[in-house]
């Protein structure tokens, strides 16, 4: 059941409870349950929505950065990634494998105020060794959705 | 000048759907639940390989019963979904959709005078289909009291001396019915009494909600007397690329290869290639296509629940099949009345037969906000109907 609701909320998380309910064929308790359960066991980390910034007319400039760090004895990679993702203007901090280390992506409202951040904050980190900034220029996907177009139903409104 | 046109073709109607058509794409904002064709994008993968096909130049013909590896293909899905065992060689025709199929296996069976039992309410190819055929229909009026089954005391009864041929068009489009093993074998006892043959037109068998779908063909001693009809369009989502078959003894497919090689030559090319990949690596979508129906059928039916709409509970296909009997009027009054009052398309049940008075398909091949909305005005507009006739 679990799976069936994520795999649902994933992609609608604003769907009332009760159509939720209704659609997974269980009832209304049922659901609020697992929520909470999930909420509390934090397998679920949030409600957010997906916004199209540049259709909002907001400046953003977002970046994904490269980073090479040298791990921590006894804590591996954690502490680092700690220090880098307690930064609110961070977004994400994964650990990735290959040649870099941990990817940070994150956003800010000028071409000015993330590079800023890098040089000023993350490169000057101890155990950071270096970083790569590279802007993103155009979003197409994210989170499973497109971004670019909307598409329409193109069906022929009557068939047999 | 003589008349150009044959006796036979004039006699049929055109489909009852063309009049709500023509009101409905009149209209900017109508909401439309009439389409009988998965609103998903046939997924990516399987675009991608006939992408890919048409890369490589496969723009030529296949052979006639269609490429070799597609035919392997579907005899190793129907035997792992439904216990079939055809030889892929002599018994698996590609065709153009069902629609072909339903078309060639009527001419290859049928002789001027033979007798071919429709269950009714159903697709409207069947009729004319046998009509083209030099078939003579019969039609059974299915009954919502059976779940809109085929019981074996109304096929009993509709069977003649000249009765060759049994349609059996389950899981049922319009009414989303099913057949039940237990069904299925009460009339299998007839059929094999009365030595008929079958046209089992299971294009939405990956469509069921409840158990399993299951072929009359995979019971004992109905394979040599059934032609099997499936395709891709509702379980892949592929209505667009016009791809289908049939399977059944080689008796009868070898008759309906040839009405197939002069009449069609091959199915698209393209759609085979894509076909074969929807086959390998297909069966997850199908699942998760299938479960989201289910979420939108279970979404309807308590919505119907909730307005006091009278609906069976249908475990097939992607329809729902409400009673409007209450309000007094035929279903091609309501539907026009609610598309006018309300901009909701459906499409009356008699355009699936003359049973069909006093019920309507409506469609759940869309999102469920659309459903929605739809379902809210539709609501409204029965509401507004109960107050009129206090």
């Amino acid at each position: 059941m679990r799976e069936k609701i994520l795999t649902f909320i994933e992609k609608n998380s604003r769907i009332d409870i009760k159509e939720l309910a209704i659609v997974l064929g269980v009832d209304e308790a049922t659901i609020l349950n697992e929520l909470a359960d999930m909420e509390r066991e934090h397998i679920i980390c949030g409600y957010h929505t997906l916004i199209n910034w540049d259709k909002a007319g907001v400046e953003k400039v977002s970046a994904l950065i490269e980073v090479r760090v040298t791990p921590q004895r006894g804590m591996g990679f954690d502490k680092v990634a700690e220090r880098i993702y307690n930064y609110p203007e961070v977004n994400s901090v994964y650990l990735i494998s290959g040649s870099f280390d941990l990817m940070v992506t994150l956003e800010g409202k000028t071409l000015r105020e993330v590079s800023q951040f890098v040089s000023d904050k993350l490169s000057t980190l101890d155990y950071v060794l270096s970083t790569k900034t590279n802007f993103i220029l155009k979003k197409y996907k994210d989170h499973g959705t497109v971004m670019t177009e909307w598409k329409k139903d193109e069906r022929i409104l009557m068939t047999p | 000048m003589r008349n150009p046109l044959s006796k036979t073709i004039v006699t049929i109607q055109p489909s009852g759907i063309r009049k709500f058509f023509d009101i409905v794409s009149e209209m900017d904002d109508a909401i439309s639940l009439g389409v009988g064709e998965p609103d998903f994008d046939t997924p990516w993968h399987i675009r991608d390989e006939g992408i890919y096909s048409l890369e490589k130049g496969r723009t030529f013909y296949t052979s006639n019963a269609g490429l070799k590896e597609l035919k392997e293909e579907i005899a190793k899905y129907l035997y792992r979904n439904y216990d079939l065992s055809y030889d892929p060689g002599h018994e698996i025709l590609v065709t153009v959709g069902g629609s072909e199929a339903i078309d060639i296996a009527m001419r290859a069976m049928l002789d001027p005078g033979d007798e071919v039992l429709i269950p009714q309410p159903s697709y409207v190819s069947y009729l004319p289909c046998a009509v083209l055929a030099n078939g003579t229909p019969v039609i059974i009026e299915l009954k919502e009291e059976d779940e809109f089954r085929l019981t074996a005391e109304e096929l009993e009864a509709a069977i003649t001396p000249k009765t060759k041929l049994l349609v059996l068009p389950f899981p049922n489009n319009p009414t989303g019915a099913i057949m039940e093993k237990k069904d299925l074998e009460e009339i299998a006892e007839v059929i094999e009494k009365h030595d008929l043959f079958v046209l089992s037109d299971e294009i939405y068998s990956a469509l069921t909600y409840q158990e399993e779908h299951v072929s009359i063909a995979s019971l004992p001693g109905m394979k040599e007397r059934t032609i099997v009809i499936n395709g891709f369009s509702k379980s892949h989502a592929m209505t667009g690329w016009r791809l289908g078959y049939a399977c059944g003894p080689e008796l009868i497919i070898k008759q309906m290869l040839k009405i197939h090689q002069y009449a069609i030559m091959c199915a698209p090319t393209t759609s085979q290639y894509a076909a074969v990949d929807a086959l390998k690596n297909g069966d997850e979508d199908v699942k998760n296509m299938r479960e989201e129906y289910n979420g939108r059928r279970r979404y309807l039916l308590h919505r119907f629940e909730e307005m006091g709409l009278q609906c069976f509970e249908p475990y097939g296909a992607f329809y729902m099949f409400p009673c409007i009997k209450e309000f007094g009027m035929s279903s091609d009054e309501f539907a026009t009345g609610l598309l006018r009052a309300k901009k909701v398309a459906v499409v009356p049940g008699t355009a699936f037969g003359d049973c069909g008075e006093g019920f309507l398909r409506i469609s759940y091949a869309y999102s469920l906000d659309n459903l929605k909305e739809a379902l809210d005005r539709i609501e409204e507009y029965i509401e507004e109907l109960r107050e009129k006739n206090q």
